[in-house]
């Protein structure tokens, strides 16, 4: 119940800061994608002030084995730079260019009630499927 | 040349909204424990584990509704959606499966993974603003649309 409240919390303060930064507009991050054009780099700041911010929390985090709440601290173990990770990003990068959306926005701009933004997010949500069902059937072979 | 939108530039609500991001990110971590990857959270809902249904759901319940506890306080900022529907729903395909195959997006590499600097992170952070510099460039540039 705790840890459901505290990403409730931290949900909602997310999305939250979307709606601040600008970036739960598509324009503006293709905005800021577009360096040959007009270019916004406002989104380098959205970037910015949340590295700050997630800078202290991770050196907090580090000298732990359990959260303020109790829980154990599960930390990526893999620092792996393979073909997968860059594969994946560089589809997700064409993606983001393709709409403005990454996930999160989406799902704002999907909650603030926009069409458009629900088609995304189901075409988002299949894709993850799509993902699913190819690692399944890779783990069986 | 880089030309600068001067018009278009907000650098203190960026930094401001950043800072929240920074704060949402900081939270799930030092409460819960865990990083806040939000294709993560999503994406693991289709294959979950016992007890691991409800606080995911939490996570994008906040995140969902975000703009209806904003509008209690004042008006939306705008969401300008250009892309097509054909466009967004390729947009999706790729941002999903692409998320997923990568272990992260914006969140879990972007500002987690470079918040305790990953290398990692940092590799899959180029990778993805890469490729959204090109594909921008592509289809406004030289596709002109």
């Amino acid at each position: 119940m705790k840890f459901s409240l505290a990403s409730l919390f931290a949900g909602l303060v997310f999305g939250l800061g979307l709606i601040v930064s600008g970036m739960a507009n598509p324009e503006k991050v293709l905005g800021f994608l577009d360096i040959a054009g007009l270019w916004d780099p406002s989104l380098a700041f959205v970037m910015g002030g949340a590295i700050m911010v997630g800078v202290v929390a991770f050196a907090v985090a580090r000298k732990r084995t359990l959260s303020f709440l109790g829980f154990h601290m599960k930390m990526p173990t893999s620092n792996h730079i393979d073909k997968r990770l860059i594969l994946g990003g560089l589809m997700f990068g064409v993606g983001w260019g393709i709409a403005g959306f990454c996930p999160g926005p989406g799902l704002v701009a999907l909650g603030a009630g926009e069409t458009k933004a629900a088609v995304f997010v189901a075409a988002m949500v299949a894709g993850m499927g799509i993902f699913e069902v190819i690692e399944r059937n890779r783990a069986k072979a | 040349m880089i030309e600068i939108a001067w018009n278009n530039f907000t650098p203190w609500s960026a930094l401001a909204g950043g800072i929240l991001v920074g704060i949402a990110a900081a939270s799930f971590l030092l409460l819960n424990g865990r990083i806040a990857g939000i294709s993560g959270i999503l994406g693991g809902l289709l294959s979950p584990a016992k007890g691991d249904i409800a606080w995911r759901l939490a996570f994008l319940l906040g995140l969902i509704g975000a703009p209806a506890v904003w509008i209690l306080a004042t008006e939306l900022p705008p969401i300008e959606i250009e892309a097509g529907y054909p466009a967004l729903i390729i947009a999706g395909l790729l941002v999903g499966v692409g998320t997923r195959y990568g272990s992260g997006c914006t969140s879990g590499h972007g500002v987690c993974g470079l918040s305790r600097l990953s290398l990692r992170s940092l590799a899959a952070t180029l990778s993805f603003m890469g490729a959204g510099f090109v594909t921008v460039y592509v289809i406004r540039h030289l596709l002109g649309v």
